[in-house]
């Protein structure tokens, strides 16, 4: 049997004061998809940035396999930077070192690959702060495939995407978990979550973790998101149910 | 040989000559610097570590020592104080270096107007690229050998954290030490600027030319290249003037180069994609 290649083993972590998350005991095989659900403030980008290695952790221990690709939101990118699209995946090859030389040949042949792998080719020149949300989603995702990671960690990767890009997001991310390369993705999307090997339901601690027909059941999203939860139907098999979000502005 | 003299008049004396040297060099290496500060919104942080050096450039010339000395120990006195007045819970980081920063070129002015001091505070303030020496070019050539090979270096992870703090650090990109050795370049930088342009108008080369062309470029190398062409050309253009019109060196080449910005702001941005 091989090892995981993310363990998380009564994983706690914050930002100094009392833990943002604690209580986390979970595992992730090659090859599985994980939801990541919780209401805002709950500690999804908590435990991404813990996996990431950026927090350390207040009690038990954090374990991936290699170094993480990580896959932000694009809102949180700067879209008045003059960078083209291929510029962007090719910041992926600085996971392999050598930041110090420009990039190699083969380098920007593999970011150039990775952009056709997420169906922007024709837009490699294109500035990423003139693509559409969905686009520059797909750019990070390009990047973090030049990385070669053999963990993806997404935030939010589908957060306001438009529907082409949401498609080839989806389809591509079944294609990296029939690669064997594992998956965390932080989510809103309580039906989304359906299409995953897993659910990890977080508000502050571990609420469950499981396949999605354990964990996606009134009681369980009841304690992972309180009041923000609707349950719209459910009957002895199904249930659908929407996260609702407050932001405070 | 008639229509080059107006040309080549101002270059005939080595004090010309040196001038242009001095001239080029730090505008070919600030220009290109630039693009960053401003990438990073450290314009503000310039001025603060340009006008903070002050008393060290006085001290230096009280001491007989040279002012690239005395700049480099007033960028380290200026950055420790707002790093100190900044860990004031009570305060936030811009009033913090607000107030260091007023409080340095109060003292420098008050050490550069004791009866002791030289009596040329104002080359100070302003710079005089006319009376650059053969040792302020000597740092002039070292900063652009040993700053270039840095930006060069450091090109592809600040265009990372640039773009994306968060996900560079995925990348394992330290964002904070990215930071840390732009500042240390822009230290550099303004020590030895600081000598041509003066205390009060080092920062022009900074931010202008990179500020001229901030919104018609597509990529950082081209911005770097052309803010680093266009600091050199205003540069020159200010010496001619400065010639021609008998006018101060360090001044005329500050106006010249807020001019490309004004020019730069009043072009019409690239046309974007549909």
């Amino acid at each position: 049997m091989t090892a995981p290649l993310v363990e998380a083993s009564g994983l706690a972590a914050g930002y100094g004061g009392p833990p943002a998350i604690r209580e986390l005991d979970f595992a992730v095989e090659a090859g599985q998809s994980v939801a990541v659900l919780g209401p805002n403030g709950g500690g999804k980008t908590t435990l991404l940035r813990a996996l990431l290695g950026e927090l350390r952790p207040a009690a038990g221990s954090a374990r991936v396999e290699g170094r993480p690709a990580y896959v932000a939101q694009s809102e949180r990118t700067r879209l008045d930077f003059p960078v083209s699209a291929l510029d962007v995946a090719l910041m992926g090859t600085l996971a392999g070192g050598r930041w110090w030389l420009p990039a190699r040949r083969s380098e920007r042949a593999a970011a150039a690959r990775a952009l056709e792998r997420v169906g922007l080719a024709a837009v490699a020149g294109t500035p990423f702060g003139e693509l559409s949300g969905g686009q520059r989603q797909r750019v990070l995702l390009a990047r973090a495939l030049v990385q070669e990671a053999r963990v993806l960690l997404l935030d939010e990767p589908l957060a306001g995407v438009d529907r082409p890009s949401a498609e080839a997001i989806e389809s591509l991310l079944g294609d990296l978990r029939g690669e064997g390369r594992a998956l965390l993705v932080s989510t809103h999307d309580v039906e989304g979550a359906r299409g995953f090997d897993r659910v990890l339901c977080l508000n502050r601690r571990q609420v469950a973790y499981g396949p999605p027909a354990d964990c996606l059941r009134r009681t369980v999203l009841e304690q992972t998101y309180g009041s923000e939860i609707v349950v719209l139907e459910e009957d002895g098999r199904s249930l659908r149910a929407v996260a609702v979000q407050h932001h405070d502005h | 040989m008639d229509v080059l003299d107006p040309l080549l008049d101002p270059w005939r004396s080595g004090i010309g000559q040196r001038a242009l040297a001095e001239a080029v060099l730090v505008a070919a290496i600030c220009g290109a610097l630039g693009f960053w500060v401003l990438s990073y919104e450290l314009s503000y942080g310039a001025e603060s570590l340009a006008h903070g050096l002050l008393p060290g450039l006085v001290l230096a010339a009280l001491a007989g020592l040279p002012l690239l000395v005395g700049a480099l120990g007033g960028v380290a006195a200026a950055a420790a104080l707002v790093g100190l007045a900044a860990r004031d819970e009570r305060i936030d980081t811009d009033t913090a270096t607000a107030v260091v920063v007023t409080g340095m070129l109060g003292l420098g002015a008050l050490l550069a107007l004791a009866p002791e001091a030289p009596p040329r505070l104002e080359e100070l303030l302003f710079g005089n690229p006319l009376a650059a020496t053969a040792g302020d070019l000597a740092a002039a050539a070292a900063l652009v050998v040993v700053g270039g090979a840095a930006l060069v270096a450091l090109h592809r992870p600040l265009t990372a954290v640039a773009l994306d703090p968060g996900g560079s650090s995925a990348l394992g990109v330290r964002p904070t030490a990215v930071r840390l050795g732009l500042l240390l370049l822009l230290a550099a930088a303004l020590a030895v600027a600081v000598e041509g342009l003066g205390n009060l108008l080092a920062l022009a080369v900074l931010v202008a030319p990179a500020a001229a062309v901030q919104r018609h470029v597509r990529s950082p190398g081209r911005a770097i290249a052309l803010a680093a062409a266009i600091a050199v050309a205003a540069s020159i253009a200010g010496l001619y003037a400065s010639h021609y019109l008998d006018i101060a060196a360090g001044a005329a080449i500050a106006l010249a180069l807020c001019a490309t910005a004004a020019l730069g702001s009043l072009m019409p941005r690239r046309a974007q994609r549909a």
